[in-house]
């Protein structure tokens, strides 16, 4: 691998992606570090975005969009390395329910991800080599830090909305109780307060995969001109049938069969589920780093609201925030019932709270799917919260 | 508490909605428990300026009052009302919900806790048409406003208007006010003693504080 670095090769392409990134880069330098969790600081570091529409005059109509585990900046323009439109086109955009000529979307990568900001793959000025697992353990709390130092660089004292799902929606659940005063509107998708134990336990098996591929080096591999990519996509595999519902697995494959007549007595990829996982696996190594994914997998384990509060209403406590929490029915890796502890935390601390789940047999996923019940509740709870805060409509009327 | 196509008493829940809206405070916190579609929600958004939240059982429900910008959640008032705590609003409405909650006392109660005042309103189960039927017929009475057989209602705990005001008395709330009202959620335009409500009153209004 190592020898083959063209500017078009993937791999190359990634590690580029992690230092220098096509999108827009804040700096932050040795005088302006990160504290974070793990009682360290990182200096300098730096965070990788992406911007849509206008900030109004008053800095009343931002919204800061959250990206999943293996997102990115991404949301609304095409991935550089995949050369694929942005991953929630349909939620952001013109005239979409996060529209992007009303509002000013900003959307960054996340810390300990590999697509700008600072993560395992970017050079640790102390070496000049990758950080590797010289990176400290980041959390949800660090990533939502990070997110509201490039915030504050825009001058925006309180964002209008704070929106994501899965990883995305926790974040959103961080920002509303680390900064109250700084939200307006929070809208957390198909997540919870916590990662749970079967959740952490899916994850430390993608880990496993990782660490267990022997050209991960001991988190070397980059300096060693290697990538796991086998452990890589064995953790994505797995970690993609938690996304998708028995049904929607059943709908889309059943038992039917990969290209042949008949069952071939052994080990390749006989079913078409078995070749759709492989896929998966291996187009996923090509935009993503080993190490990132270990470190942004522990940032949800750690996940625990309720934990560094006391308890969830006490997260929540005096919130002015609006809160829309949005769960679907086929969800088992965020199933409603965590959506509901939160509900429930929220109206204990007695705030402003709509909780809607969705009819949908796509599982977790569906949250990046066209379900236009989400689409119409979203839009709906925006342009609302949009009235309150007192944004124009574009065209002057909602 | 009911999905849209299976609304309690259709015509009374447009109907009492007026003289509900009428005796909320402008710019009281209020909790709407079976907001249904929102309707009653956005009235006293609009109307009074309220700071309004609403539970709904119906997922339809729900979901049309988010997308119309009101804060509302799915719940049931005989399981959510234990997460609100004390006195966490000036009004709780429940509107022709009491009868379909499988625990109405307790469900009361919770309303009573939770809000300074409440206001209820609730079908007249000893309407005399009511009356008439099961005396005449024996059968259990089917009217415009109580549209369903024995089997089907969703209303599983019909009381009159006396046995309301009696369980308002056990629960020592004062009943600051009531109205009664026609089938259509006209208010009665005459006073009379409660056994003549209880007889001509199809539906009645009830605003509540705890004693």
């Amino acid at each position: 691998m190592a020898e083959e670095t063209s500017a078009t090769d993937p791999t190359s392409r990634s590690l580029q992606e992690a230092d220098k990134p096509s999108s827009r880069l804040a700096v932050f330098g040795a005088d302006a570090p990160l504290t974070l969790d793990a009682g360290s600081s990182l200096a300098p570091w730096q965070i990788a975005y992406e911007t849509y529409g206008e900030l109004n005059a008053d800095k009343t109509n931002a919204v800061l969009v959250c990206h999943a585990l293996t997102g990115d900046q991404y949301v609304a323009s095409s991935n550089p390395i995949t050369g694929k439109s942005g991953w929630w086109t349909r939620m952001v955009g013109p005239g979409r329910p996060i529209d992007t000529d009303r509002y000013f979307v900003i959307c960054a990568n996340v810390l300990g991800g590999c697509l700008g900001t600072t993560g395992p793959a970017t050079l640790n000025p102390e070496t000049g080599r990758p950080y590797g697992l010289d990176m400290p353990v980041v959390t949800i709390r660090d990533m939502v830090r990070a997110q509201a130092r490039l915030v504050d660089s825009f001058g925006i004292e309180t964002l209008f909305a704070v929106v994501g799902g899965s990883m995305g929606g926790m974040q959103v659940l961080q920002w509303a109780a680390s900064y109250p005063d700084r939200v307006f509107a929070a809208v957390p998708i198909a997540a919870g307060a916590r990662h749970s134990s079967q959740n952490i336990a899916f994850h430390e098996v993608g880990r496993q995969a990782i660490m267990a591929d022997p050209d991960w080096c001991g988190g070397n591999y980059i300096a060693e001109g290697k990538r796991p990519t086998k452990g890589l996509a064995v953790a994505r595999m797995a970690a993609h049938i938690t996304y998708m519902s028995d049904e929607s697995l059943h709908q889309k494959f059943g038992r039917n069969l990969q290209d042949r007549e008949d069952l071939t007595f052994g080990f390749d990829a006989d079913f078409q589920i078995e070749s759709y996982l492989r896929h998966q696996g291996m187009t996923f190594v090509d935009r993503f780093d080993a190490n990132s994914y270990l470190y942004v997998t522990r940032a949800m384990d750690y996940f625990d609201l309720a934990a560094e509060f006391g308890s969830l209403p006490a997260a929540f406590k005096n919130s002015k925030t609006r809160f829309c929490i949005m769960s679907f029915t086929s969800d088992w890796l965020f199933p409603t019932s965590e959506s509901r502890a939160v509900v429930k935390a929220l109206n204990a601390a007695a705030a402003n709270v709509s909780f809607v789940e969705i009819d949908s047999d796509r599982g977790h996923d569906a949250f990046l799917l066209d379900v236009p019940e989400m689409f119409s509740t979203i839009r709906g709870f925006v342009t609302g919260a949009a009235r309150a805060r007192g944004i124009p409509a574009p065209g002057g009327n909602d | 508490m009911t999905s849209a196509d299976q609304t309690l008493n259709g015509l009374a829940i447009r109907g009492d909605l007026k003289v509900i809206a009428g005796l909320v405070p402008h710019q009281s916190r209020v909790l709407d428990i079976g907001s249904s579609d929102g309707s009653l929600l956005d009235l006293l958004v609009r109307e009074r300026g309220v700071d309004g939240r609403g539970i709904e059982l119906s997922q339809d429900g729900v979901n049309k009052s988010v997308a119309r910008g009101l804060s509302v959640i799915q719940g049931d008032a005989d399981m959510d009302l234990a997460d609100y705590p004390d006195k966490s609003f000036d009004v709780v409405i429940m509107s022709q919900t009491l009868q379909a909650t499988r625990d109405p006392k307790g469900v009361v109660d919770e309303l009573l806790r939770i809000g300074d005042k409440v206001i209820i309103s609730i079908p007249n189960f000893a309407h005399w048409r009511n009356r008439l039927q099961l005396l005449l017929r024996g059968r259990m009475p089917v009217t415009k406003y109580l549209p369903y057989e024995w089997y089907d209602t969703p209303n599983i705990h019909f009381c009159s208007l006396r046995d309301f005001l009696a369980l308002c008395d056990e629960l020592d709330a004062s009943v600051e006010k009531a109205i009664a009202l026609s089938g259509k959620g006209n208010p009665i335009p005459f006073s009379a003693p409660w056994w003549v409500w209880n007889l001509v009153a199809e539906q009645a209004v009830f605003l509540l504080r705890r004693a």
